[in-house]
């Protein structure tokens, strides 16, 4: 009853598909119908179109299954019906390659590939082709050859198509087919040419002379079919790429010529083709843009898309050539079809100049409503550059992000529009005050909790700050009215900074704060409660520490050391100062600024991952003579200590701790005719340095990495952390057998000079982001101040300068402080990092350039009037 | 009105025989397929697999399987057996060193169950060249006295000359009718 329900269902949904709910099982039992006598061609018809169903919805078939069902489709060969022969055809070249012994066919294929059937010859060859192997092409070698001569374009096409798949098997064989493809390639009609050129190519690929007759033979002698136009074009291209040669080459004016063509497809695929080309000059893009700039305008849709597509690819190349066809590819962002409006004004925004980016904008923003999100989001990431290219047009910019924020839409799309506004305030500080008011207005009416705590969070750095922080505060105690207790939470958070940095704002801060402390939510409250003591402690250097600055530690090594004191009970109270930091990422993430992009290409930076050094320490720790150094203080990035391509390949990282600084030496064998055993690294320490042990790595055999530690302890006088060390690999060797490995049992001594490796102040320094640099500045205080005036005559800009300090002293740039805003000839540069043993040390480089180079004035603060001494002569 | 319906039963009602054409490589099987179905000598390469076709008769209408002989494709006739009404067995005649070989083809595919009923026709085939062994020979040679529970009949042929190809059908037709 129930199925019969569902049967009526279905047949009332009409059109829908028959065979939606196949069962694998339940086809093959079918497919016994096959051995039935007589045959009945429309039944076994459709139990094999059944059976083919099944297969391409990837629904595996075992190779018992298959061939039993391969052998009952075999018997439809007694019927002679058209239909059902050309189906099992099919299911022969679908089966072919699950079942076994397919070869039983063959000849009943052979009969169908000469007999009088046209329309069985064709496809009787492509199943054919696909149930012979190499060892039983020799058999069919004969017909195959026929095949490709017959007059019959069907079956010509097929057999050369075949013979190009049968190619990849075995070259050999097909190499002797050439006279045959030869004669085909004059064929008149279009499919056939096209596929004996394929073939022909095919077999000459890998010898490039030929190749280039081939070419240049067909380019003079014209042929009639455009596809082979087409391939011809291809070829000629790749063979220009492979010479690296330019527009002077013979190929390149073939190419060119057929942009007179009378085909269109012909046409577009030389004109493709010549942008595509690396070396090109504008006036070799020229002709091939303006054909693609006619096909903008043309009534067929594909040629329309396929002109602007190419055209987009070619922006990123060659924005100037593109300029010309900004007039048509305006048109087209009104274009029926979607895909191509969006293509043109992603194009558009990639060639567009700064003057004309209000018309682009009036011109999306007529058509925003009519796309989807995914065309959207496309979109705010062409604004997203635009924003970085022109920062000038923050303005117009600003205000269609504000438009699209109040626009319908999904998350994913708020966000990155949220995100690009949130980017442009932070590259552009022209933009801020705008871009945190169109921030605050959406925050008054949104639905996802992650976007209203990211901007809360925003607003607690950035209001401070701006003129009118007090403008900002209404927006936030709003939220802690009215959201649920995530976004309560983080209003909070921001409030508390306001009050932090502003003094006039403090008291109003603190009635706020102490309302919410009578919130319903305990992470709320608890929030509250903190905040409220800190503030009424009135401490700058308090509220610096636990309300502007925040948690500087790695989360998961405070994960990992709370546990371990919970774990071991102490009188002493828990010490934040032995939780190794945060690492800071070294590199800038400029991935995020290229449009059209997947927005996958940013990384987990939100995710709390074992950063690199967390790795290095858990690895330190299982070598026993390493286990009590202490924390992990920092690890260097790897060095090479030898060329690349010597006999023993090594790199270095060093790794600080509070007293002692350990060299992991990752070793690699490059000889395949020695093992390496006992190796350690010899080291000559600079004064006061002591090395107190060499940790040998046992057996180091051929392409096996392997490692070995020297253990140096640092100088006792606490301003002397620099110097350099000689370096020797030490070692017995063992000549092997290059084959099987096995050593010689007698070994003996060697050694290997390595380069040396240098110990600087950034080993001891760990870069710490501040986020409020001056608040720190006033927590540590002026206490170990230490200042001095340099002059940097080697650095011709400001840049580079601060590119050589930062690298020398190991420290993180804060406040953006890095960027230097154009031509400015003065600057501040903010450092903040902490020294080994967990001191904070705090650089302010004001700099200025003049004629003979760069001045710099230094300040350094830190808790440590040792490290202030330490940072200061470091530049020295 | 009767003479017509009985016209139509008569043509719908005749159920086509199936017949296989087994015997080791080179014997001259699809030649003989050919030679009944069109009549006339084809060129022949050795048969990967099978060759299927309908072959008419006095009005009888044949489905005669030609599968391949050679070593490689012997295993694969089994798939082919059920439903079988007669089998046209056939020897080279001039291959007396495989003869034996021949034998233990024949002896292993008539214990199969799906044969038990079929009819049994040997063709000592190639009986136009001289020296070839007699019908006698033959019969003796793949021990066909010895064969119990099974209609058989062994034809001297000429596949090339079409010579004792009419008996064996006129025979084969008459058995199979008589069978029905």
């Amino acid at each position: 009853m129930l199925s019969l329900k569902r049967d009526k269902k279905e047949e009332e949904e009409g059109g829908g598909n028959p065979f939606n709910n196949l069962e694998k099982s339940s086809v093959l039992q079918e497919a016994r119908t096959f051995n039935e006598t007589p045959i009945n061609p429309r039944k076994c018809g459709h139990i094999l179109t059944k059976v083919l169903y099944i297969i391409n919805q990837g629904e595996s078939i075992g190779t018992t299954e298959a061939t039993e069902a391969f052998f009952a489709m075999t018997k439809l060969f007694q019927s002679k019906d058209p239909i059902l022969r050309r189906l099992v055809y099919l299911g022969i070249k679908e089966m072919s390659k699950i079942a076994q012994d397919v070869i039983i066919v063959t000849s009943s294929l052979m009969k169908d590939m000469t007999g009088k059937e046209d329309q069985f010859r064709g496809p009787a060859i492509r199943a054919l082709c696909s149930v012979t192997d190499h060892s039983m092409l020799q058999s069919i070698e004969r017909y195959m050859k026929q095949a490709i001569v017959d007059k019959v374009p069907g079956v010509s096409s097929a057999a050369l198509v075949s013979a190009l798949h049968l190619g990849k098997g075995s070259q050999e064989v097909i190499k002797r087919w050439v006279n045959e493809a030869q004669e085909a390639v004059n064929s008149d009609n279009v499919m056939v040419q096209f596929h004996a050129l394929g073939l022909l190519y095919y077999i000459r690929k890998t010898d490039k002379l030929a190749v280039n007759k081939l070419v240049s033979k067909f380019s003079k002698h014209t042929l009639k079919s455009p596809y082979a136009y087409c391939l011809l074009i291809r070829i000629a291209s790749k063979l220009i790429e492979e010479e690296d040669a330019g527009s002077d080459s013979p190929m390149f004016d073939f190419i060119e010529s057929c942009l007179r063509h009378k085909s269109e497809m012909v046409i577009y695929e030389a004109a493709h083709a010549i942008v595509q080309l690396k070396n090109t000059t504008a006036k070799d893009l020229a002709p091939a843009v303006s054909v693609l700039q006619l096909f903008c305008s043309s009534p067929k849709p594909t040629l329309r898309f396929a002109a602007v597509r190419t055209l987009n690819k070619v922006a990123i190349k060659h924005p100037a050539a593109v300029t010309a066809c900004n007039l048509d590819l305006e048109n087209l962002i009104t274009d029926v079809n979607r895909s191509i409006a969006t293509l043109a004004i992603t194009t558009l925004l990639k060639t567009g100049n700064e003057s004309s980016v209000d018309r682009l904008m009036k011109q999306i923003s007529s058509f925003m409503s009519e796309i989807s999100d995914e065309f959207k989001i496309v979109v705010v990431q062409a604004i997203r550059s635009l924003c970085a290219k022109f920062p000038r047009k923050h303005n117009v910019l600003m205000t269609f992000l504000a438009q699209m924020l109040r626009d319908e839409g999904g998350f994913d799309y708020k966000k990155e529009i949220v995100d690009c506004i949130i980017v442009t305030i932070e590259e552009n500080p022209e933009a801020k005050e705008a871009g945190l008011a169109h921030l605050c207005e959406f925050i008054e009416d949104c639905e996802h909790t992650v976007l209203a705590t990211k901007i809360l969070h925003l607003l607690g750095k950035e209001g401070p700050r701006t003129p009118t922080p007090s403008k900002y505060i209404r927006f936030i105690y709003n939220r802690v009215i009215l959201e649920n207790a995530a976004v309560r939470a983080a209003a909070v958070s921001a409030i508390a900074k306001f009050g932090a940095h502003c003094e006039d704002l403090l008291e109003s801060c603190i009635v706020l704060l102490e309302r919410c402390q009578l919130d319903t939510d305990d992470e709320v409250r608890d929030r509250a409660t903190f905040y409220v003591n800190v503030l009424k402690q009135q401490q700058k250097a308090l509220s610096s520490a636990f309300i502007l600055n925040g948690l500087q530690v790695s989360v998961v090594g405070l994960e990992r050391a709370l546990h371990q004191y919970t774990l071991e009970p102490n009188e002493a109270e828990f010490d934040m100062k032995s939780v190794p930091l945060a690492t800071q990422p070294l590199a800038e993430q400029k991935v995020r600024d290229v449009p059209g992009e997947a927005p996958s290409a940013r990384p987990a930076q939100d995710k709390v991952a074992a950063s690199r050094q967390d790795v290095y320490q858990e690895q330190l720790a299982q070598v026993p003579e390493l286990a009590n150094l202490g924390t992990l203080f920092k690890s260097s990035q790897p060095m090479e200590v030898t060329e690349s391509e010597t006999e023993y390949y090594i790199q270095c990282v060093k790794h600080t701790f509070s007293n002692y600084i350990v060299f992991q030496f990752d070793c690699t064998n490059t000889l395949n005719d020695q093992l390496l055993e006992k190796v350690t690294v010899e080291m000559e320490p600079a004064e006061g340095f002591e090395v107190t042990k060499y940790i040998a790595c046992q057996s180091l055999p051929y392409n096996k990495p392997g490692t070995t530690y020297t253990l140096v302890r640092l100088p006792a006088e606490p301003t002397q952390v620099t110097g350099t060390f000689a370096c020797t690999l030490k070692f017995l060797v063992k000549d092997c057998d290059p084959q099987t490995g096995e050593p010689d049992d007698e070994g003996y001594d060697d050694e290997y000079v390595l380069e040396d490796v240098e110990v600087t102040v950034a080993d001891h320094v760990q870069r710490v982001m501040k986020p409020n640099f001056a608040a720190s500045w006033e927590e540590v205080g002026p206490e170990n101040e230490l200042e001095d005036t340099y002059s940097l005559s080697t650095m011709s800009t400001i840049e580079e300068a601060i590119k050589n300090i930062v690298q020398y002293m190991g420290l993180q740039p804060c406040e953006r402080s890095d960027k230097v805003p154009e031509g400015k000839s003065s600057h501040t540069l903010y450092l903040g990092g902490v020294f080994r043993g967990g001191h904070d040390a705090l650089v302010r480089a004001k700099l200025a350039l003049d004629s003979s180079g760069v001045t710099m004035q230094l300040t350094v603060r830190s808790t440590d009037p040792n490290v202030s001494e330490v940072l200061a002569t470091a530049v020295a | 009105m009767g003479g017509l319906l009985s016209y139509f039963s008569g043509l719908f009602g005749s159920k086509e025989r199936r017949i296989l054409i087994l015997g080791l490589d080179g014997a001259g099987k699809t030649t003989i397929l050919y030679r009944l179905q069109v009549g006339e000598v084809v060129t022949t390469i050795p048969t990967i697999g099978f060759n299927v076709e309908t072959v008419t008769y006095k009005n009888l209408k044949f489905q005669v399987w030609d599968l391949g002989g050679q070593t490689s494709i012997r295993p694969y006739w089994r798939c082919y057996y059920s439903n079988t009404d007669a089998i046209i067995y056939v020897v080279d005649s001039m291959d007396r060193d495989r003869i034996g070989i021949s034998k233990q083809e024949l002896v292993s595919m008539l214990e199969e169950d799906e044969l038990k009923k079929s009819v049994l026709v040997v063709f000592a085939n190639k009986q136009d060249i001289e020296g070839a062994m007699t019908v006698t020979e033959v019969a003796n040679a793949l021990g066909l006295p010895a064969l119990k529970n099974r209609k058989y009949q062994i034809f001297k042929t000429s596949a090339i000359k079409g010579e004792g190809l009419d008996e064996a059908m006129e025979w084969l037709s008459n058995t199979l009718i008589q069978n029905k």
